[in-house]
């Protein structure tokens, strides 16, 4: 075919253009949280002492550090939606430096004979399990979005994808596990997110084609 | 045409374009062959066995598959020239043929000479459409290649017309689809 003829072609093709991947970033994002929450407050909820906790920083430095992965992995995965954006990599360092920063804390303020037993602590297997699964529905969501898009570097966009899923997951998640200590957080969480990551980054590849 | 006419020539036929203006589109879509052929030409070289033009019509397709990702508030060039590169560096490593493409595509651009269309008759659409299902190779056949419209179309193959559009736009997806799994 002459490349004339394909461009009248193009222009005889009239379905009108879909949203931008923006907007539909932001649809996904709001269907993801109903979702996430639906599922948490249905099966799971909160821990029984939530108020008492709480008051303490351990319990709300978990929030602090799910929140900002939410949405720093956000902020790297909009711009990967277009082909001619760069995506700012070293946002997803700010989660981890706010962990490790806790971590520091935790091990200068708290005796070595405890960090084993922090470190260890009793949901290791809940929070392996239940957050990969409340993720799976927004990490779904966040493909889709990427598909629609044209993103120059699809893994890297779908690697987001899954985290900005496992920092939503773990939000919730962290208000009913009953292990605070910044040390389980830091063994046990990462895993859990990677996990997305890691489904999220093979996914983007393929389903990120175009 | 200088890079700044350029980019402000094709944002006002895109956005005329996407108000619905068909022949803006199409304007649109010849400036735009003029701009990634340019490129393409310059960074493939001489002796590649990649041919030029069948990566200008699979940016070509792709643009006009992603052009909802294009946001008003941006440079239109860039977004043009960077699925130009996308699909430059998609066919040569289809081909496993090295390629450096620098980041900067409108650099890229100013540097390249301009080029001329050799106004081949190119087989590499027609044979990624034999990869189509069967229903969406009637329809892309027939109003891509035969160049019937798709009112012909749907009386010719007995569809509705708001099936043959279904039908050929997501055979427009797939066919792009396809240049990716060709080796």
């Amino acid at each position: 075919m002459k490349t004339e003829d394909l461009i009248a072609r193009l222009a005889a093709d009239p379905v009108p253009r879909g949203a931008e991947p923006r907007t539909l970033f932001t649809l996904a994002a709001i269907g993801a949280l109903g979702v996430v929450a639906a599922l948490f407050f249905g099966l799971i909820g909160p821990r029984a002492d939530f108020l008492q906790a709480l008051q303490t920083w351990r319990f709300d430095y978990k929030f602090l550090v799910t929140l900002a992965l939410a949405a720093s992995a956000s902020a790297v995965l909009v711009p990967l939606l277009y082909p001619e954006s760069r995506a700012n990599l070293r946002l997803l360092l700010i989660a981890p430096g706010l962990l490790a920063l806790a971590v520091v804390i935790e091990l200068a303020t708290q005796p070595a004979s405890v960090w084993a037993m922090s470190a260890v602590g009793k949901n290791m297997i809940k929070c392996l399990t239940i957050v990969p699964a409340l993720g799976i529905v927004p990490l779904l969501f966040m493909l889709l979005v990427i598909r629609r898009g044209a993103s120059p570097r699809p893994g890297w966009a779908g690697f987001a994808a899954g985290l900005v899923s496992g920092g939503l997951a773990a939000t919730f998640y962290a208000a009913n596990c009953t292990d605070d200590s910044p040390l389980f957080v830091a063994t046990w969480y990462p895993v859990a997110v990677l996990m997305l990551g890691g489904l999220g980054a093979a996914a983007g590849k393929v389903i990120g084609r175009w | 045409m200088a890079a700044t006419d350029l980019e402000e020539t094709m944002a006002n036929l895109m956005r005329a374009a996407l108000a619905g203006d068909e022949s803006a589109y199409a304007d649109f879509l010849r400036h735009g062959t003029v701009a990634a052929r340019r490129v393409i030409t310059y960074r493939l070289g001489r002796a590649s066995p990649v041919a030029p033009e069948d990566v200008v019509q699979e940016t070509l397709l792709a643009v006009h598959l992603k052009r909802h990702t294009w946001r008003q508030s941006e440079p239109i060039l860039p977004w043009f020239l960077s699925i130009a590169r996308h699909k430059l560096v998609d066919a040569c490593r289809r081909q496993r043929v090295r390629i450096s493409v620098p980041i900067d595509d409108l650099a890229e651009f100013l540097a390249a000479p301009d080029a001329t269309d050799s106004g081949a008759d190119n087989q590499h659409i027609e044979r990624a459409v034999e990869g189509l299902s069967e229903a969406q190779r009637k329809v892309v056949r027939s109003i891509a290649i035969e160049g019937r419209t798709i009112r012909e179309t749907a009386a010719a193959l007995a569809m509705k017309e708001g099936t043959v559009r279904v039908a050929f736009h997501r055979g427009l997806s797939a066919l792009s689809q396809r240049f990716g799994r060709q080796t």
